[in-house]
């Protein structure tokens, strides 16, 4: 397995520039999910990672080798195709084998090693159908099956669950998860889904119009988000963002540090209370999700959502707080302004 | 009523299929005529039946030479010959001009069009004098470079919009694999571009079996001519032996038809190919 580093990367396509110099660095046996809106340009780093795009400048370094200028098949890294991209017209035990065979193993390791790959992805008895005789799931299982047989440097996986249903995308998630621990094989994983990357991420890289926002453990992301842009992609529901003028007037915030243009609050931190700081809100709509609800709440003009066990009625009018510790200021810019809120958990994360 | 329109189908049917094998039973009818006169009867059943045309035109022969086999061995040479070459360079061609993009890939597409634009008489002088520049008049090698240039450009189309039609994730993931790009067109693309390939084949041998302008043009030695070449002498200008025409187009056709059936399930897989995606 190896380390991973991405140097200054930039990549245009004609004269659109997809990449704007993006430095990232994965540790051995890091899960790596890099998220980012459509667009911004998450596939094309995968690209130029695998070698299959020309960089504009930078460089890949690969335990510490510098590939830039290698071919794919000198990187010895994986890549599972949200496509699959499986070779229709081979069996799916010539699919595992092809990668093997083409690096010139020996017929009788290539024969242990498939059946290996087999084994931990349970497609023992799809070795000799033609991929299109699998169902999504099926084939999804063999596409990784190729990539682990192969024992690369690295897996580098494109959306690779986004062709599957949700109950099959859940089951693979927890998969994925096994095999990672069981290969500790260094994985960069792109994806939109909140959840894949929440749930497998050791570190999340958040991407926008071919930049990096922010890389950091899923909870340094959630609890800390270095921009407006960050705070309000990751966690469902979206982090509620109420301009600072407001804040000031409903006088649901008691003190803003200097600078700040907007206060964002995620909606486990909006309570039903009363006293200093609160505020008179209508409930507008209340989603139920079985064991919590959502509840969409209006104060004049401002809507905040706010996450419940025991939601009011719709229609009803309730007065609502504020936690102080779960509040996020941000300045004019979106960028994030650093408050005693973060040194509180700065503290905190130092025993 | 369903049975009513059914019928309706099958006479529809039937008459069309009439319409379409009347002038081939016609040849055949010419054919096993013994007379070689212009039968005027509309009746496509001979009334005496001989085999007699077939053995004249079997069995001509040509200072000591057996004329048909020669005629025969040329036309299966120059298109067997025409079909390789244009086939592996079409493909070829097609798989640069699908993937690549470097200078003059434009500008060829362009001319590949170009070149389609006119009849092959109006090349046939230029190409005389080429050929006899090249010192290939009267020489098969002739044939097989004027036919396998008359027939590329439309290949080359043919096969690179197949190409594109092929997801490219296939080629990377060779490359990622460890393959090197010669190895992913080999291994990947032209085993998924077999229908495309038969066609193009199939394309490629018509195009030299059944060509006779060019032939007659540049050829003029009956032991050199191919079989088309051939059938035309049977037309003279005064007079004209149909029934010799008719059984030597039936026998021009057999080897056609053999081709057909042997790849008839390749272009029927050629055919849906592109209307499913996948
Ligand atoms: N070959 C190309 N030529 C021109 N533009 C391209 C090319 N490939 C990608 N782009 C553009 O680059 C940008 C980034 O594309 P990319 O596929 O990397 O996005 P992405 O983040 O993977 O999006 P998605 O989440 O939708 O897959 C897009 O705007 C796309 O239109
Ligand atoms: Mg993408």
């Amino acid at each position: 397995m190896a380390t991973l580093s991405v140097q200054s990367v930039k990549k245009s396509h004609g004269a659109a520039t997809i990449l704007k110099g993006i430095s990232l660095d994965i540790a051995d046996g890091e899960f790596l999910v890099l998220v980012g809106p459509s667009g911004c340009g998450k596939s094309t780093l995968l690209r130029c990672i695998a070698g299959l795009e020309e960089l504009d400048s930078g460089a890949i370094v690969i335990d510490g080798a510098n590939v830039t200028q290698s071919e794919p098949r000198d990187r010895d890294l994986a890549m599972v195709f949200q496509s699959y991209a499986l070779y229709p017209h081979l069996t799916v035990r010539e699919n595992l084998a092809f990668g093997l065979k083409m690096r010139k193993t020996p017929p009788s390791e290539i024969v242990t090693r498939v059946a290996e790959a087999a084994r931990m992805l349970e497609i023992e008895p799809l070795l000799d159908r033609l991929p299109k005789n699998l169902s999504g799931g099926q084939r999804q299982r063999v596409a990784m099956g190729r990539a682990v047989v192969r024992r690369p440097k690295a897996f580098l996986f494109d959306e690779p669950l986004s062709n599957l249903d949700a109950s099959l995308r859940g089951q693979m998630r927890i998969e994925l998860m096994r095999l990672h621990r069981q290969l500790s094989a260094t994985m960069i994983y792109v994806t939109h889904d909140q959840v894949e990357a929440m749930t497998l991420a050791t570190r999340i890289a958040v991407m926008k119009a071919g930049e990096l926002q922010q890389v950091g453990t899923p909870d340094e992301l959630y609890q800390h988000p270095a921009n407006q842009f960050v705070a309000k992609f990751i966690g469902t529901p979206e982090m509620n963002l109420i301009p600072a003028d407001d804040a000031r007037k409903l006088a649901l915030v008691h003190s803003l540090p200097d600078g700040t243009a907007q206060v964002g609050v995620r909606a486990e931190d909006v309570h039903v209370g009363h006293g200093v700081g609160a505020a008179d809100a209508m409930v507008e709509v209340v989603e139920h999700l079985g064991w919590e609800a959502l509840v969409h709440l209006r104060i004049g003009a401002l809507a905040l959502v706010a996450r419940m066990k025991d939601p009011p009625a719709v229609g009803a009018r309730t007065s609502i707080t504020l936690d102080a510790a779960g509040l996020h200021f941000f300045d004019g810019t979106g960028a994030r302004i650093f408050s005693s809120n973060d040194r509180a958990s700065a503290q905190r994360a130092r025993p | 009523m369903k049975a009513v329109r059914n019928a309706l189908v099958h006479v529809v049917l039937v008459i069309a299929s009439m319409i379409t094998l009347y002038p081939i039973a016609w040849v055949v009818k010419m054919a096993l005529t013994p007379s070689q006169g212009f039968s005027l009867s509309a009746s496509p059943i001979p009334e005496h039946v001989t085999l007699a045309n077939f053995a004249d035109v079997l069995g001509a022969r040509d200072g000591g030479h057996w004329l048909f086999g020669r005629q025969l061995a040329n036309s299966l040479a120059v298109s067997l010959a025409v079909t390789a070459v244009g086939v592996v360079l079409a493909c070829s061609a097609a798989y640069a001009l699908s993937r690549f993009r470097f200078p003059g890939r434009e500008t060829s597409l362009r001319a590949f069009l170009f070149s389609q634009m006119f009849p092959g008489v109006v090349t046939s002088i230029p190409l005389y004098v080429l050929l006899e520049k090249l010192g290939l008049l009267n020489h098969l090698a002739g044939l097989i470079l004027v036919y396998s240039t008359t027939a590329i450009p439309f290949c080359v189309f043919m096969l690179k919009s197949y190409f594109d039609s092929l997801p490219r994730e296939l080629e990377e993931a060779v490359l990622l694999d460890g393959g090197t790009r010669f190895i992913a067109f080999i291994r990947v693309v032209l085993p998924l571009s077999r229908p495309a390939l038969a066609v193009t084949g199939l394309f490629c041998f018509l195009t030299a079996w059944n060509e006779f302008i060019l032939a007659a043009t540049f050829m003029n030695d009956p032991l050199s001519f191919t079989l088309p070449v051939q059938l035309q002498r049977y037309v003279g200008d005064y007079s004209t032996e149909w029934g010799h025409f008719a059984a030597g187009a039936i026998l021009v056709s057999i080897p056609v038809m053999a081709l057909f059936f042997a790849l008839e399930k390749h272009l029927i897989g050629g055919l849906t190919q592109g209307s499913v995606k996948g």
